[in-house]
């Protein structure tokens, strides 16, 4: 049983059914990529992952809990991190203070209205912060405003964001798109490394089939709500339903 | 110093000196000189300055903060009132039971308005206080009129009972309101050849608060609890996905912001035992927008300057009349000195309305910061002239990347 | 029954300004994305084109008739306005007396000219700024306006009376069958019904039917894509923004009579007509004109004296009661769509 168990899971939206009947099941400490043409509905999958929409049917169960009902900030505290499309990161803020709020999340636990802890020293908090910049390699850039840094380093700060929370499954939602080839290379490369040293389960969504076959254990190929096949990146790449829905097309894009 | 880094400590110093020192620093000009009308450092006035400060300073961490603009906080501040007067009525007339009261009645009512208007936000946000702050004027208006005094608004009388002190004074009066005994309206006047500095208990009473009030205020900016606010102003998504749900710290925010203003109601009060609805207005409301905006929303001592530079306008400069104004322009010839008058005159005495309509606009355009703001930049241009001159303008800053 | 018609008559004309100047924010919202504080001002502007051209129509020329005398023994001065001068005692007269409906013709370029304005000088730098700093320019900018007409026009409230006509009541109970003086309505009342019926009607019209306004409906719903379908969105919304200020201008020019101008009339307009709003559906014609109406006739009938019996008080907060609960329970208003402004 996969730490992540997605169940018969769909979603319509008026006239539209985005997903039909989702199953997907990705094993701990795995790299699982999903992915398939525009409006496949990757990205309401995900959304129905992490609380910001409830399935119409299905479970979405998480370490054998359920996530469904929950709000996002909850789903959160049970593990799941999340990295956008666009990062989302304060744009107001210092990156050093960027890093500092996970932190203090992860210390604060229950992240009610903590008066005490919010109160006590915030030393321990920035020596942690300070670790985890250092390791994403951003310490040189602690005190610059997180909004005017680039694409790629935003994404490594959001990563990195993710990472000081420790959690158990890292959700990444095209973590390239728009990013250049470089930015593209980083990006992969620190997933890999993050991959090595901390032995997280990362699911990730892309269109970028580089990235998808640099990074992805098993692959999951979703047309039009419903998943096609699942299977490692080898046999993704030659199975015919996968060439003629999607990867057809894609490439002949790029 | 007090948990605080050096350069809050200095902000934290210039505030204690400039509220201590005010009725010398704001009474520069000898009263037989012509420039005496500029002079501001009455009791009433300052007393003033110091509880519009603390009301903007409390506005600020909820607006300054996490970018909620409430438009009816006014309505805290005249809860507060109310509270701080009917305990001079029923208690006695020791102010600070009166303030601790104003504080207790502005916070439970920020709790209540607070739960409601924070399940939505922006514009919404703004609409939803600007209704309850209406409401609650409308209602002291008319239903509660026995509780509020209507119109007349509520005042001290001699049937009160004050269980803890007199209901009269020997003499046949209406007890004042004082501190364990010292009298807030109390003066002592200090003449030096031709200037006179009135230091006056309650305006003394205020600035320790004020003092208190900003320290604390720094503490919040500066604590765990300050940065979750920030970073809700900047970025809700993120927090949620970071585990943390912003609702209990905006209504934390909300709360203590409404209990600043019920602290500066009290202490109206505590300095004039009256308290009327009009005090609960939108247009209140809208002022203590102006003040913290006007002087840095976000910024430590921006609200302070604001309530300051608002209430000198309105006080001070709203005094200059087209009188003082030909006077001021004798020197020039006849006909310029007309048309000199009349073009400054709009801005000017009654006008100045427009002239903090006109400066709101421009701060709101080009200086987010306020004032705040525009001084950093004019030291920034001293400063960089400085490096020219010592021939250190290599000027090397990091690029940051574009995106 | 007559208590009943009677309430809802009186929250009509209230009803319509409110509806009106809903309806002119929420175009600007809907189409701009801005939250114009000014508004209100514009209504009062509005208002002050009616004193204005009161004022310069009643211009006078001063004689002095030597053959008759005052009580000082100084020359009589007997003054004739030149519109009696020009167009003879009869027609000068009339003119005069129907200042108020004459200036709507005045007020509409003003206003325009006003709208534009505004929007390329001060909105359009706004549009990529949060809501907050458009509240706070524009809050400004209201202050601005109305100083500026208090310096003009001074502080206190003028008369600006409707053409003779249509002072006075009339029984409209007994128009209709019931009893006489149960339902009395002021002329002039059901005057500024119509007329608001009318601009709201032509307003829909225009949107309905003409190119330009088929336009804006469809950047209302999705800005982008019509900005790719190569068509000068901008230019037309600036075109909206004028039209809205007319639209608040009008209701404001007929407003004078009902209540006599003054400066802060605006502010006291804005406050509730941006709850008209919210309880509409932000963005939402229908539902403004549609709160409007429903607001104004329900405060009429919360100040009914057996309603403020019943509950006392009610008449003050009804409508601030109504927009709490809408608010909470229906975050989209009565008529709003989805994905405008819903957080």
């Amino acid at each position: 049983m996969g730490i992540l168990e997605v169940k018969g899971v769909g979603k319509r939206f008026g006239g539209l059914q985005a997903l039909g009947d989702v199953n997907l099941s990705v094993a701990e400490r795995s790299v699982h990529a999903i992915i398939g043409p525009n409006g496949a509905g990757k990205s309401t999958l995900l959304n129905c992952l992490v609380g910001k929409l409830i399935p119409d049917t299905g479970s979405v169960l998480f370490d054998g809990q359920s996530v469904l009902g929950r709000s996002p900030h909850e789903i959160n505290q049970m593990g799941i991190s999340r990295v956008f499309q666009t990062p989302e990161i304060f744009g107001d803020l210092t990156v050093m203070e960027n890093m500092m709020i996970p932190c203090f999340a992860k210390r604060d636990g229950a992240f009610e209205m903590n008066a005490i802890a919010s109160v006590l020293s915030q030393r321990d908090i920035a020596a942690k912060a300070e670790e985890m910049l250092v390791e994403m390699n951003m310490a040189d850039k602690r005190d610059m405003h997180a909004s005017a840094m680039s694409r790629g380093d935003k994404r490594r700060l959001e990563i990195g964001m993710c990472l000081a929370q420790e959690p158990r499954l890292l959700l990444l939602d095209e973590p390239t798109a728009g990013m250049a080839r470089a930015d593209t290379n980083n990006t992969i490369d620190l997933l890999k490394q993050i991959q090595d040293e901390r032995h997280i389960t990362i699911a990730i969504i892309e269109h970028d089939m580089h990235v998808v076959f640099s990074l992805a254990e098993r692959i999951t190929v979703l047309a039009q709500g419903t998943p096609l096949v699942e299977d490692t990146p080898d046999n993704i790449k030659g199975h015919p339903k996968v060439r003629e829905a999607y990867l057809g097309e894609s490439t002949a894009a790029a | 110093m007090l948990g605080l880094t050096r350069k809050d400590t200095t902000i934290l110093l210039i505030v204690t000196v400039l509220a201590l020192g005010a009725p010398f620093l704001l009474n520069p000009f000898p009263i037989s000189s012509p420039l005496a009308q500029f002079n501001a450092g009455y009791p009433d006035l300052m007393q003033r300055f110091v509880i519009f400060g603390i009301f903007a300073i409390g506005f600020n961490i909820l607006f300054g903060l996490t970018g909620y603009l409430s438009f009816g906080h006014a309505a805290f501040l005249g809860v507060g009132s109310y509270a701080g007067v009917w305990m001079f009525k029923l208690l006695g007339m020791n102010v600070i039971p009166a303030i601790l009261a104003s504080m207790i009645v502005a916070g439970l009512f920020s709790v209540l308005i607070g739960y409601i208007s924070l399940r939505r936000s922006g514009i919404y946000f703004s609409i939803l206080t600007l209704a309850f702050a209406q409401m609650s004027f409308s209602l002291a208006y008319s239903v509660l009129t026995p509780i509020t005094g209507g119109e007349t608004g509520l005042q001290l009388s001699l049937n009160d009972p004050r269980i803890l002190g007199q209901s009269v004074t020997p003499d046949g009066n209406i007890p004042v309101p004082s501190l364990f005994g010292l009298e807030m309206g109390e003066n002592t006047r200090l003449v030096i050849s031709n200037w006179v500095f009135t230091f006056n208990v309650g305006y003394y009473f205020c600035a320790v608060i004020l003092i208190l009030a900003f320290y604390l205020s720094i503490r919040i900016f500066r604590s765990p609890f300050g940065l979750m606010l920030r970073a809700i102003k900047t970025n809700q998504t993120r927090l949620n996905y970071t585990g943390l749900n912003p609702k209990p710290y905006t209504l934390a925010a909300f709360v203590i912001s409404g209990m600043y203003a019920g602290l500066a109601g009290g202490l109206m009060v505590a300095m004039d035992p009256l308290a009327g609805a009009e005090r609960m207005f939108w247009t209140a409301s809208g002022e203590v927008v102006l003040m913290a905006i006007l002087g840095g929303a976000g910024t430590l001592i921006g609200p302070i300057l604001g309530a300051g530079f608002i209430k000198y306008m309105e006080n001070i400069v709203s005094k200059i009349n087209e009188t003082i104004l030909h006077n001021w322009f004798a020197f020039l010839p006849d006909g310029l000195e007309d048309i000199v008058v009349s073009m400054v005159y709009p801005f000017i005495g009654k006008g100045w309305h427009l002239t903090l309509g006109i400066l709101f606009m421009l701060v709101v355009i080009f200086l987010p910061g306020g004032l705040v703001e525009g001084g950093q930049r004019i030291g920034r241009i001293f400063r960089r002239k400085k490096k020219k001159e010592t021939g250190d303008g290599s000027g090397a800053t990091t690029v940051n990347p574009a995106e | 029954m007559d208590a009943f018609i009677l309430q809802i008559l009186n929250g009509l004309d209230k009803g319509s300004a409110y509806a009106l100047i809903a309806l002119g924010l929420t175009l600007i919202f809907g189409t701009l994305g801005v939250v114009n504080f000014a508004h209100g001002a514009l209504f009062m502007i509005g208002a002050f084109v009616a004193v204005t051209v009161s004022r310069i129509l009643s211009i006078s020329m001063v004689v002095e008739d030597p053959t008759k005398t005052d009580f000082l023994g100084n020359p009589a001065k007997i003054s004739t306005p030149y519109v009696e001068e020009w167009f003879g005692p009869t027609i000068g007269a009339g003119i005069l007396d129907w200042a108020v409906p004459i200036s709507i013709i005045i007020a509409i370029p003003i206003m325009i000219v006003i709208g534009v304005i505004m929007e390329r000088g001060l909105i359009q730098h706004f549009y990529k700024r949060p809501h907050a700093d458009q509240i706070l320019v524009t809050f400004g900018l209201a202050i601005v306006l109305q100083e500026v007409i208090k310096y003009f026009y001074g502080a206190n409230p003028i008369p600006t009376p409707a053409p003779a006509a249509f002072i006075g009541s009339f029984d409209f109970g007994a128009m209709i069958g019931f009893d006489p003086n149960t339902i009395i309505y002021p002329y002039w009342r059901l005057v500024y019904f119509a007329f608001s019926a009318i601009i709201i009607a032509v307003v829909f019209a225009f949107l309905q039917f003409t190119t330009f306004g088929m336009v804006v409906r469809a950047g209302m719903a999705d800005r982008e894509t019509v900005g790719l379908l190569g068509i000068n969105i901008d230019k037309r919304f600036t075109m909206m923004f004028g039209l809205a200020a007319a639209v608040a201008g009008l209701a404001g020019v007929m407003y004078a009579p009902i209540n006599s101008p003054n400066y802060h009339m605006g502010m006291d307009f804005l406050v509730l007509s941006f709850i008209v709003v919210v309880v509409g559906g932000m963005g939402s014609l229908g539902g403004a004109v549609l709160a409007g109406f429903l607001l104004g006739i329900l405060e009429s009938f919360a100040s009914m004296s057996a309603v403020i019996e019943l509950i006392p008080g009610i008449n003050q907060v009804i409508i601030y009661l109504v927009a709490i609960i809408i608010l909470l329970t229906r975050p989209r208003g009565l008529l709003g769509r989805k994905g405008v402004m819903e957080d």
